[in-house]
């Protein structure tokens, strides 16, 4: 049998977590990159890559509790057994990282450190500075580098993938890509295809992702036969810089050192800040959440500035949404110290020192929470099954998502420091399984049996390159401008309140951007380096994807995770009176039984030839931690805890057994 | 705009960009100009999406979008390094307000100048990485199977590698190094892409690997693991094109946004060369 390939398509932490083990493994792999993969989006990641510790072991942490850690910030959507799978692997993956010479941070006795992060109680998360992802994306690469070097990899930097190679089958027998310079379009035989493209945060204009960010791998993968998983679900993060070309991270730690939220009561006062006095400011969130001030959960922060810009109208700025984050009341020594970092990228990108002048920050996309439908297997005890082929495999055979880019692992809200987990994770895991994929092959796709299917996948892509370039100058649209326009449909349509009535607006007027963008007008139509032409098919690309997200928030009604729908509030519970209380307790757990029973779904979204979107659910699996629900800064979530527990515990003295939970992990 | 820093001077309502654009590999360069509604806030990324999406220059001619390459726009990437009024560095933190401020009216963009340009503002730096190869800059770890943790590390260790581990080979060191020179090679006609690569391999064999390559070599022999094959490092930097090339400018350490201290790393490689050539000279 001719020699088998893998082709893996993108070179952020995922995709050269992948490649280096396929590597190892033996495989030949093609590495394909819009960027060089120094370049990909993972560098941007600072915070950290959290894993059960040595320390936290003895404060009795475990596997099971990052587990389970994980599951309840996603707010129950995610399938159980892969995330059990990949906390479990976290500590190895940590000392994996550790042993390709990560320079993590070190304690005095030359240990890794950790630091808290959100949404746990342990010192879980490893870092090296303030660029943990550089870091690790770095050691990555240069791992790959060393197969390159042998021979075993070969990368195409600067190509863009336009879409899998599928045969007669259905069966994925590689892909199409174009070079970004010279144009040039060549199919990639491959015997399985792995797409790590990451996020698609550039449909909605802007967002704290990198250029390259477009989803337009994963919209190409969908036109093909792959399926959408939980499109709906975008993390919003709540303090972010709006800046004109894209909106810059301003980490939670401003908060947590002090900062303050406000805006002025009048709206856009034309004042300079520190001259509005205190009577005239409008703490919006120390007023509304008095115990948590301005450290709620990132979920309601961002709901609640969304809301006071948008709906009352109180944004900093007339033309643009902010409000500001002030921490000028803080010691300037203190704020060097503390903040140091993170005020040096407001002053180097704005232009301006916050610890003079208020920082303006709005929430921005950041993480894109659904992906491509993925498969796996489970084992008996709730994990997966190693080596199995059909981990991670699209509905296409042959076809494999990982990273940002698949659905699994975060559920309704990614919890903080997991994501540069489930890039590696998915990464690393994958591959064996590719491996007996291909071992249990009998044919591959370098035979000549499969050189008119890999030709001819070719020459329609030409076709439909030529196409795109004679119509140039016909229909008139700019496709910068409808770029622009897509982004605040989006915006306005499906952030984190969500309204049906403006999702149903946004749908039209997308389904309006996605007609004329059939009929853009290119300003340049030449055959080299036409960064022209490209934006213009991922632009195209961006509307299966964009319309997927606008129809899975239109049907999900209900708030999961960090989306807000107004109109299926779940209010807390204000009665006074304890027999009361306790009773209204009772109707909250039963209403939020039957919302589950309703909504504990992942969405699936199909696509017709054009592209327009079906959607159809799947059961969750949770049979290893029960749902329950998530009670941050809910009046009377304590009594509505307790009742809860008190179901639960009822519920499973009837039973008699304690199911696949280990008691000893009794929540 | 409600920050008083910037609101205390008046803003022009429009300015110029001048911009060295050329076609493809050995074509002629010509200026083209663009002028541009000031907006506060703006970077010289935000400037060439503008330009991209209106298309014409100054005197409303048609023409093509500036091509350039970016990323991540946060100074992390290292992707859109161009040189802006005459000095190499990322174009997203080039502040519109900054540069005006140095040179009222007009911001020149142009392509670095040590790399073929491939278009307009778009160079190949692949050299760039080729270099990282060949001064194995890696941990020649034996595989990925779970071996527990790497070399315990003191702090001091850890905060001599990490201000390195931050290079992000945007290439700034390169383009301002009077010992740096460029190499082009054009491909063939109906030269095979691969036969092109080789070619351009070749062609660097003996070029200097530069201050980056240099400090990332230096990185590795502090691993612990990594440190295992200090002497390969070495002999690759003391082949030609390796160190003895640097002529001790110190243009690359003024130019790196990361503040890196290519210097240091250059003066320690001299240091280990030296050692290890002494060795090499004793048999060990």
């Amino acid at each position: 049998m001719a020699k088998q390939r893998v082709l893996v398509v993108g070179g952020g932490l995922a995709g050269l977590a992948c490649t280096m083990k396929l590597a190892e493994l033996g495989v030949a792999v093609d590495l394909m990159s819009l960027v060089p993969v120094k370049r990909s989006h993972s560098a941007c990641a600072q915070g950290g890559i959290n894993s059960v510790n040595d320390l936290t072991r003895q404060q009795g942490d475990d596997e099971w509790k990052h587990f389970d850690d994980t599951v309840y910030g996603g707010d129950f959507l995610q399938h159980q057994p892969p995330v059990n799978e990949m906390t479990r692997w976290a500590p190895r993956i940590i000392d994996l990282m550790d042993r390709l010479g990560v320079p993590f941070n070190r304690t005095q006795e030359g240990f890794r450190d950790q630091r808290r992060f959100g949404g746990t109680l342990y010192k879980r998360t490893a870092f090296a500075g303030a660029t943990t992802g550089q870091q690790l994306l770095y050691a990555l690469d240069e791992q790959v580098r060393r197969w390159r070097a042998d021979g075993q990899v070969r990368v195409f930097e600067g190509w863009d993938y336009l879409g899998p190679v599928v045969d007669d089958d259905g069966v994925c027998r590689g892909a199409t890509g174009q070079n970004l310079i010279t144009m040039e379009i060549r199919s990639f035989p491959a015997d399985a295809v792995v797409i790590a493209s990451g996020g698609c945060g550039l449909i909605y204009g802007r967002s704290t992702m990198s250029m390259a960010c477009n989803g337009s791998a994963v919209s190409r993968s969908l036109q093909a036969g792959a399926k959408y998983g939980n499109g709906e679900f975008i993390q919003v993060h709540p303090t972010a810089i709006p800046g004109a070309d894209k909106c810059r991270l301003m980490s939670e730690s401003a908060r947590g050192e002090g900062g303050r939220v406000w805006v002025p009561r009048t709206p856009h006062d034309p004042r300079d800040p520190k001259q509005i006095p205190e009577a005239e400011r409008y703490y919006f969130l120390e007023e509304r959440y008095p115990a948590y001030g301005n450290l709620v959960p990132r979920d309601i922060a961002t709901r609640e500035i969304f809301n006071v810009c948008v709906n009352e109208g109180l944004s900093v700025e007339a033309g643009r949404q902010c409000v500001y984050l002030d921490l000028t009341h803080i010691e300037r020594s203190e704020l060097d110290r503390k903040l140091g970092g993170i005020l040096h990228i407001y002053e180097k990108f704005q232009g301006v020192d916050p610890r003079d002048v208020p920082m303006k920050i709005f929430p921005a996309v950041h993480y894109t929470m659904g992906g491509l439908w993925a498969d796996y297997v489970r084992t008996a005890d709730g994990g997966l099954e190693p080596e199995n082929p059909r981990n991670h495999q699209t509905h296409v055979p042959g076809l494999y998502a990982i990273g940002e880019c698949d659905y699994q692992y975060h559920g309704g809200n990614r919890l903080g420091a997991n994501s540069l987990l489930s890039c590696i994770f998915t990464g690393l895991f994958v591959a064996p399984g590719i491996k007996t994929r291909l071992d249990s092959q009998k044919d591959s796709v370098a035979e000549e049996k499969f050189d008119s299917l890999v030709r001819g996948a070719r020459s329609a892509k030409e076709l439909e390159h030529e196409a795109l370039l004679k119509r140039a100058g016909s229909g008139g649209e700019n496709p910068y401008l409808l770029h622009q326009q897509l982004g605040d449909e989006m915006t306005k349509a499906a952030l984190v309140v969500r309204k049906n009535d403006q999702l149903t607006a946004g749908i039209e007027k997308v389904n309006e951007l996605c007609d004329r963008a059939q009929n853009c007008a290119l300003s340049d139509t030449g055959g080299w380096t036409n960064q022209n032409v490209m934006f213009t098919k991922a632009l195209q690309d961006m509307f299966p994807v964009a319309k997927a997200i606008l129809h899975g928030a239109l049907a999900r009604d209900e708030c999961r995770g960090a989306h807000y729908k107004p109109a299926f509030d779940m209010p807390g519970i204000d009665s006074q009176d304890p027999a009361e209380r306790h009773r209204e307790a009772e109707a909250w757990c039963d209403k939020f039984e039957a919302k589950n029973k309703k909504w504990l779904k992942s969405t699936i979204a199909s696509f017709d030839s054009r592209g327009e979107p079906t959607l159809s659910y799947e059961d969750v699996d949770t049979t290893l931690i029960p749902p329950r629900p998530r009670l941050y800064g809910l009046v009377g979530a304590e009594v509505i805890e307790r009742v809860w527990k008190e179901r639960a515990e009822a519920a499973q003295n009837n039973a008699g057994v304690a199911g696949t939970r280990e008691p000893a992990h009794a929540h | 705009m409600s920050a008083p820093a910037s609101t205390a001077k008046t803003k022009p309502a429009t300015f110029d960009v001048r911009v060295l654009r050329q076609q493809a590999p050995g074509e002629p360069q010509r200026w083209e100009r663009f002028r541009l509604a000031y907006e506060p806030n703006s970077n010289v990324i935000s400037v060439l999406q503008q330009i991209a999406a209106m298309s014409a220059t100054a005197d409303a001619k048609p023409t093509a979008p500036v091509a350039w390459e970016a990323n991540c726009l946060e100074e992390v990437c290292g992707a859109c390094t161009m040189v802006i009024n005459g000095k190499v560095r990322q174009a997203c933190t080039a502040l519109v307000d900054r540069l005006l401020e140095d040179k009222p009216g007009e911001i020149e963009l142009r392509p670095m100048t040590k790399f073929p340009v491939l278009r307009d503002l778009v160079v190949d730096r692949s050299r760039i990485f080729r270099s990282l190869e060949r001064v194995k800059a890696w941990v020649p770890v034996d595989d990925y199977f779970d071996r527990g943790a790497g070399p315990k590390e003191s702090q001091k260790q850890q905060e001599v590698r990490y201000p390195l581990s931050e290079c992000m080979s945007c290439g700034c060191c390169l383009d301002a190094c009077p010992q740096y020179a460029k190499v082009e090679v054009r491909p063939h006609e109906g030269e095979s892409p691969e036969a092109f690569e080789a070619r351009q391999r070749q062609s660097l064999e003996g070029a200097f690997v530069g201050a980056a390559a240099i400090s990332q070599a230096m990185l590795f022999n502090e691993h612990g693991t990594g440190k295992m094959i200090a002497d390969e490092r070495l002999e690759a930097l003391k082949e030609p094109g390796g160190l003895q090339v640097c002529g001790n400018a110190q243009n690359c350490v003024a130019v790196c946004p990361k503040s890196i201290p290519l210097t240091t790393s250059i003066a320690r490689a001299g240091r280990q060369i030296t050692l290890y050539s002494i060795r090499k000279l004793f048999g060990r």
